[in-house]
């Protein structure tokens, strides 16, 4: 791989990833102008304003203006993260959301903590161990794929919070070992659709490497069990799936709105959702474009990690 | 003068001879349909009745075979009505999104050269917009209800049927009977039609299927957060999340019940579409 061909190929994905945005953020902007009716009382929802307020607003979101240069000076704004003011909280959804991503950013990591770590572990012992092992991950893995988080979090509170009373049903707690303990039973319920979808899929990455010729070379070879799995099937496997993690924790930004709601978190995700049934556009627009943004930066810098992460990922390869 | 298509005339097992755990799921689906198509008939309460005097009755009491919620409403006959909702407007996106999603892989796959490189790239770009979000900014443009996030998860899940159908249909058509139409004088999109299609339809049911199963979940999580169906009427999300505050009073059965439909039938769902995907790969090992 010369320089050269891997700037080129650095190139077209950061590129990729751009033109996504972009066209995301058309979309969020657009969605705007799709209003039925007046946009203006979209975005005011009903609440009273003076003529001048309204104007205000209406230039604030270039409404005044044609939809392309309204356009520009919004994704202007947010790029110097001036998302707008939120018609609810009269803050700056920038504040909002800075303020409430403590919360999310942690509820995010524990789950994809949890869901990569027993979602590996499940799939590689299945797929090691075979028979009554691998038929019960199978199982384990088709119902957790199938648990829709609110359907996990449910379940969760009525078990573990109050039937046992081990943990607290809402709230985000204070302190590092209070919140931990508190954003446990979120965690979990979000982390258990990714951990089904993945100890699936890494049961059958890691089953198909098993059969390789050079894992029964390597056996006959006299090398122990640990060290073939670890040398030869985990290494080889590592690749795709962590494509998948990459997609899996990005689908995860999108499941702290359901979770944070029914576990009564303030996070970024609640944010959006009351947002939404307040109709409370600038903040809908904010939060989306982050998450995008995100969800694609994740994906991004995964299919980037690659080809340093397993040398046979060539470059050129990838670049599709 | 015919030409034989191996793929399709493989041997098609009975009913009988599938695995057990896919009769269960088919039974099921047919169960959870059935009564919702049949709820006015079989459902032993109305559903919006409410009996503050009976709240939150536990499974089991008498005429009330699931107990009832907290407001005394029946939970058996409003799972039964709720199933019209849930079932129905996940078949309305899979519908919109497997004839979008055909019509646009197959046009790809056919035309290929820069039509099939900016279609490919339009779907990857609607791929990499999450559902759920997309679904949620419809909701705040339109206000509540389904319809507009029926339509916004259709678009969602239209690179989900057409990528898949795209790939398939490019292999197909590279197949030999393809050319020996062509060779017959056939137009392009009469074989594509008549013959390419039948031949990958197997995986656009399976397709179909597993998103039927996450568009039941994404317009399910909608309800359930309170911007999905309106009440009175109900599908099952939102009836968990109108049951959640008597979890906390120590009664989780009007919550538990429809979480555990939800999660059968979507089980169900994805152990039949992969059931179909699976078979459709064996077929192909097999020719």
């Amino acid at each position: 791989m010369t320089a050269r061909a891997l700037a080129a190929w650095l190139g077209k994905r950061a590129l990729g990833a751009v033109l996504t945005i972009v066209l995301a953020s058309v979309l969020i902007y657009g969605a705007l102008r799709l209003v039925p009716g007046d946009p203006v009382l979209a975005l005011t929802a009903g609440r009273r304003l003076t003529p001048d307020q309204i104007e205000a607003v209406r230039h604030r979101y270039g409404l005044d203006q044609g939809f392309v240069r309204g356009y520009l000076s919004w994704a202007g704004d947010a790029l110097r993260l001036d998302l707008g003011t939120s018609l609810n909280y009269q803050t700056g959804v920038s504040t909002l959301i800075s303020g409430r991503l403590g919360v999310s950013g942690l509820l995010i990591a524990y789950s994809a903590v949890l869901a990569v770590l027993f979602g590996s572990v499940v799939a590689l012992v299945s797929a090691v161990r075979g028979g009554l092992a691998d038929r019960a991950a199978t199982v384990l893995a088709s119902v957790t794929t199938a648990t829709p988080p609110f359907v996990a979090a449910i379940v969760l509170l009525s078990v573990f919070s109050v039937g046992l009373g081990w943990f607290p049903a809402t709230g985000a707690g204070t302190g590092l070992a209070d919140r931990l303990w508190h954003l446990t039973l979120p965690a979990v319920a979000m982390a258990t659709a990714t951990f089904g979808v993945l100890a699936r899929v890494g049961n059958a990455a890691f089953a198909e490497e098993l059969r390789r010729e050079h894992v029964e070379v390597a056996r006959s070879r006299g090398v122990g069990g640990a060290a073939v799995v670890r040398r030869h099937v985990v290494r080889n496997a590592l690749a795709p799936l962590l494509t998948v993690i990459g997609l899996l924790v990005a689908g995860l930004f999108v499941a702290t709105a359901i979770v944070e709601t029914a576990f009564g978190l303030d996070g970024v995700g609640s944010l959006l959702v009351s947002s939404v049934s307040r109709r409370d556009f600038p903040v809908v627009q904010g939060v989306g474009l982050v998450a995008v943004v995100l969800f694609v930066a994740v994906n991004t810098l995964t299919d980037l990690a690659l080809p340093f992460i397993d040398p046979r990922v060539t470059v050129g390869g990838l670049g599709r | 003068m015919t030409l034989t298509i191996p793929a399709l005339r493989a041997r098609r097992p009975g009913f009988r001879r599938r695995p057990l755990g896919v009769r269960f799921a088919a039974a099921f689906l047919v169960l959870v349909a059935a009564t919702g198509l049949l709820a006015p008939v079989l459902a032993p309460h109305s559903p919006d009745t409410t009996s503050l005097l009976n709240s939150l009755a536990p499974p089991g009491t008498a005429g009330h075979l699931l107990g009832t919620d907290s407001a005394g409403r029946d939970v058996l006959s409003r799972l039964m009505y709720g199933a019209r909702f849930s079932l129905i407007a996940p078949l309305g996106v899979v519908l919109l999104a497997g004839v979008a999603g055909t019509a646009i892989g197959l046009l790809a796959a056919r035309a290929g050269g820069w039509v099939d490189a900016v279609l490919s790239r339009g779907m990857d770009i609607v791929f990499s917009f999450p559902s759920l979000l997309l679904a949620m900014l419809v909701v705040a443009v339109f206000g509540p209800g389904l319809t507009a996030p029926v339509c916004a998860l259709a678009v969602s899940y239209t690179p989900f049927v057409g990528r898949v159908v795209r790939n398939v249909a490019i292999q197909e058509g590279a197949r030999p009977y393809m050319e020996g139409y062509r060779v017959m004088g056939f137009g392009e999109a009469w074989v594509t039609l008549r013959h390419l299609l039948p031949n990958i339809a197997p995986v656009l049911v399976a397709q179909s299927a597993l998103s039927f199963g996450y568009a039941l979940v994404d317009l399910a999580s909608l309800s359930y957060l309170g911007l999905g169906v309106r009440p009175p009427d109900a599908d099952w999300g939102s009836m968990i999340s109108q049951a959640q505050s008597a979890i906390l009073q120590g009664s989780p059965w009007s919550a538990l019940a429809p979480g555990l439909v939800v999660l059968l039938t979507v089980v169900s769902v994805n152990v039949l579409g992969g059931h179909l995907g699976g078979s459709i790969g064996g077929k192909k090992e097999g020719t």
